[in-house]
């Protein structure tokens, strides 16, 4: 029998893991880097997200679960901004040519 | 379980690598070696050496893959304009040496593989290890994470010697600029900043120095320390050398020239300083070395950080100003 806060701690974890799979698969199979580009953060963000949250009732003390949260935001804030940096260049070729 | 993922990230390693050796693309080579670092990082991990694994990602991973990147864009600008000059005479024979360099260095490499494969193999049942000699002392030292123990104290030697190595690679680096540009700036700021690199270079960098901060202090007592601190501090001015909110500075300037050489200065004094009040050079008396040796890891850490970050920002490319 497992406990209520191990089982969440289990979907949640397991809905992230499904996320970063769906991710993947948009990543390869989607036809141009736009939608590859919405692929990818989805599953950076809500992907991460998940799991974080999932990992949030195990940790061992309030610092700790507060290092995971700060993880999730960095990580957040670098995709987006790799995201559009991807994305505009990608822009600029397009006008350019 | 952990075994199917460790054969996984085996697996994925040795296909990185051979990825990396077989692409013809420079660039996605290179690209693929930041991931090959990231992923090896993993790897030290799962080996549970936390330390290395940071070193490994901020220094595998990031700093030796932002380096190869500047390289290769040097190298593609250089390029276009010497295909022109010399086509055709030395192509053949190039493309024959470079085959025969290749085969030699294959095997060269599968030989050394093989040699270290063996040597592993061929150890006694229990390895021979120093890590109980390493956490028996740790007490006379003050700290409480043998690795830096280690590399602070019980092999301190290697570690000033590696700072020093650094600040020569960099005047390796700064020597390549012309008689008239030396000592003056390095430039990093490409012609158009996008907008969202700006505004990461605004946002990021009080999180990444507390960070760091963060990742120096305690590094004393658990995972962390002063390369993986100065690397942090590295990429925050990179950012924001790139971004152009500030310029890169200029090569001459005697505030910058103290605290690249300050960190190694420092851990020399104190070094020379063991012959007077401990038993010799390099050795700390014991009620004093926790505060000894975190001095020295700050000034290492803000010399490291300063290295790294002008290593790859490269040779002065503007004269120094009047």
């Amino acid at each position: 029998m497992i406990s209520l806060v191990d089982a969440f701690t289990l979907l949640a974890i397991g809905a992230g893991a499904i996320l970063f799979l769906a991710g993947t698969l948009g990543l390869i199979r989607f036809p141009d880097t736009l939608s590859r580009l919405h692929a990818l953060s989805k599953a950076d963000n809500l992907g991460l997200g998940l799991i974080v949250l999932g990992l949030l009732p195990q940790a061992t003390s309030t610092a700790g679960a507060l290092k995971l949260v700060c993880v999730w935001l960095l990580a957040q804030l670098s995709a987006a901004t790799a995201s559009q940096l991807i994305a505009g260049a990608v822009h600029r070729r397009k006008s350019g040519s | 379980m952990t075994l199917l993922l460790d054969l996984a990230l085996v697996a994925g390693l040795l296909a990185l690598a051979l990825h990396i050796a077989c692409v013809r693309d420079d660039r996605n080579a290179i690209v693929s070696f930041i991931a090959f670092g990231l992923l090896l990082g993993l790897g030290w991990t799962r080996l549970a050496s936390i330390d290395v694994a940071l070193t490994e990602a901020a220094i595998g991973g990031g700093v030796t893959g932002v380096l190869l990147l500047r390289a290769e864009a040097h190298l593609r600008t250089g390029k276009t304009s010497d295909t022109s000059k010399n086509r055709g005479t030395s192509k053949s024979r190039g493309a024959s040496t470079s085959r025969g360099a290749t085969a030699l260095a294959a095997i060269a490499c599968t030989g050394v593989a093989a040699g270290l494969a063996l040597v592993v193999l061929t150890f006694p049942a229990p390895a021979p290890t120093l890590a109980p000699a390493a956490a028996a002392a740790l007490p006379g030292t003050g700290l409480g994470n043998p690795v830096t123990a280690v590399l602070l104290a019980y092999r301190a030697l290697d570690t000033l010697l590696e700072k020093v190595v650094l600040i020569l690679a960099l005047i390796g680096i700064w020597s390549l600029a012309p008689d008239m540009l030396w000592g003056g700036a390095p430039s990093l700021r490409p012609a158009v900043v996008p907008e969202p690199l700006a505004y990461l270079a605004q946002m990021l960098p009080p999180f990444g120095v507390l960070i760091a901060v963060y990742m120096f202090w305690v590094g004393a007592d658990a995972p962390g320390g002063t390369f993986q601190a100065g690397t942090v501090l590295a990429a925050m001015w990179l950012l924001v050398m790139l971004a152009g909110l500030r310029p890169a500075p200029e090569t001459r300037r005697l505030a910058l020239r103290l605290v690249l050489v300050g960190g190694p200065a420092l851990f020399l004094a104190i070094g020379f300083l063991g012959f007077a009040i401990a038993d010799g050079f390099l050795s700390y008396p014991e009620s004093i070395a926790k505060p000894l040796i975190v001095g020295i890891e700050a000034a290492l850490t803000l010399s490291i950080g300063a290295t790294l970050g002008l290593l790859v920002a490269g040779p002065a490319q503007t004269a120094p100003g009047r």
